[in-house]
């Protein structure tokens, strides 16, 4: 559950490093989704160049989202909610930049769906990321056209259609839920538009923001000193159940042999997140920094 | 008439008996030859493929990280391609 003040708790942040999302469920109230479903549904036509009834003016990308849809309605109010600003200023800042919005309008029986990809190009090692908010104003039976996505894959470095070839992921992940479910992607995170085989219509509105600052510590860090731990927390030496660590050293299945290297890159985006820069999971980048200082010195 | 149907393996490493992480299936026989179940992975490992009459086509060599990537992971490394020949009665072009 969010904080007191709508922001992620510590560990939280952990689990989206470790999944690359987070996901929660029924988070939007009853009459707000029914007022969404409508005007997504406009949005929709607007940007297909249909006639609709949408009016507000659409964000250029660059936008602080802050000034994006201030002549809205239901979206205005769908960011403002304090548990959506919560989890938006958590991981991208308190008024992060409006890089682009999408209306996914399923029709029921679809039979189209997409290979897996990833809404990037190959992206640099540095690891500040953006979030897609991926936001369902209506329920989704299994089967009705909900998003598929790979947990654990945003930290690999791929082209955005280089993953395509893979039809089936052990532990991929269709989406269904209940309506007003806000999940938060990474933007490295492998997903895919599915095959519709309901009757109904699948609205899916996507957001995707870039961080205007730096995305050290912007959670509710009330629990941060009592759950960071530092890098004695060693699997294989005395490890803590209770810590950061414990979720970071979290791996796939479908990782196999990889999975350490996947803690690695867990650490250095804890690295990234807290400004702590002598964080480790399980000692693996303590040990090489330990030789290369030693080498170092040696050689002064 | 003969046509393939192909089978990748993603495993979960380099030998061939370790366990299935990922699969891709395409069928040149158009539905005529046997299908493979798509919520689970078909086979235990490429070995068990293997025993079920699967022919392995190409194997991963193993390939040392650049310097500067060796703690960094992209895409699934271990791709085992398989093929199946299917006897078909039709022409196998219809889509």
């Amino acid at each position: 559950m969010p904080a007191a003040d709508h922001r992620l708790t510590t560990l939280e942040m952990a689990q989206f490093v470790t999944d690359g999302y987070l996901r929660f469920d029924g988070l939007i109230p009853y009459d707000l989704n029914r007022r969404l479903r409508k005007e997504l549904t406009q949005l929709a036509r607007r940007k297909a160049g249909m006639e609709s009834t949408f009016e507000a003016a659409l964000p250029q990308t660059g936008t602080p989202l802050s000034e994006c849809y201030t002549d809205g309605d239901a979206i205005r109010e769908f960011l403002d909610l304090p548990s959506v600003a919560g989890i938006i200023k958590s991981l991208v800042g308190t008024d992060p930049v409006f890089d682009h919005d999408w209306v996914h309008y399923l029709r029921g029986n679809t039979q189209h769906e997409q290979h897996l990809h990833v809404d990037a190009v190959i992206d640099t090692i540095d690891p500040t990321f953006d979030i897609q908010l991926f936001y369902f104003p209506h329920d989704v039976e299994a089967g009705a056209g909900g998003t598929r996505f790979v947990p654990g894959s945003h930290l690999r470095h791929v082209r955005a259609e280089g993953v395509g070839r893979y039809q089936h992921i052990v532990g991929d992940q269709r989406f269904e839920g209940p309506a007003g479910t806000l999940m938060a992607f990474h933007h490295g995170l492998w997903h895919a538009g599915q095959k519709n085989h309901s009757d109904r219509d699948r609205i899916m509105y996507k957001l995707r923001l870039n961080p205007s600052e730096p995305q050290v510590r912007l959670w509710n860090t009330d629990d941060f000193d009592e759950v960071h731990n530092d890098y004695r927390d060693h699997t294989f030496a005395h490890p803590r159940r209770d810590s950061v660590a414990e979720i970071l050293r979290r791996t796939q299945s479908w990782h196999g042999e990889d999975g350490r290297y996947e803690q690695m890159q867990h650490a250095r985006l804890w690295r990234y997140l807290t400004g702590d820069n002598n964080y480790d999971v399980d000692y693996y980048l303590t040990r090489l920094e330990a030789r290369a200082e030693m080498l170092s010195a040696d050689n002064a | 008439m003969i046509r393939q149907q192909i089978l990748y393996l993603w495993l979960g490493g380099g030998a061939l008996d370790t366990g299935v992480v990922a699969w891709a299936f395409h069928d040149g026989s158009n539905g005529e030859g046997p299908s493979l179940p798509v919520e689970e992975p078909p086979y235990r490992s490429g070995v068990a493929a293997m025993r079920d009459g699967w022919f392995l086509l190409q194997s991963p060599r193993s390939v040392a990280p650049r310097p500067g990537e060796e703690h960094y992971t992209n895409y699934l490394n271990h791709e085992f391609i398989f093929e199946r020949r299917i006897e078909v009665t039709g022409d196998g072009s219809l889509q």
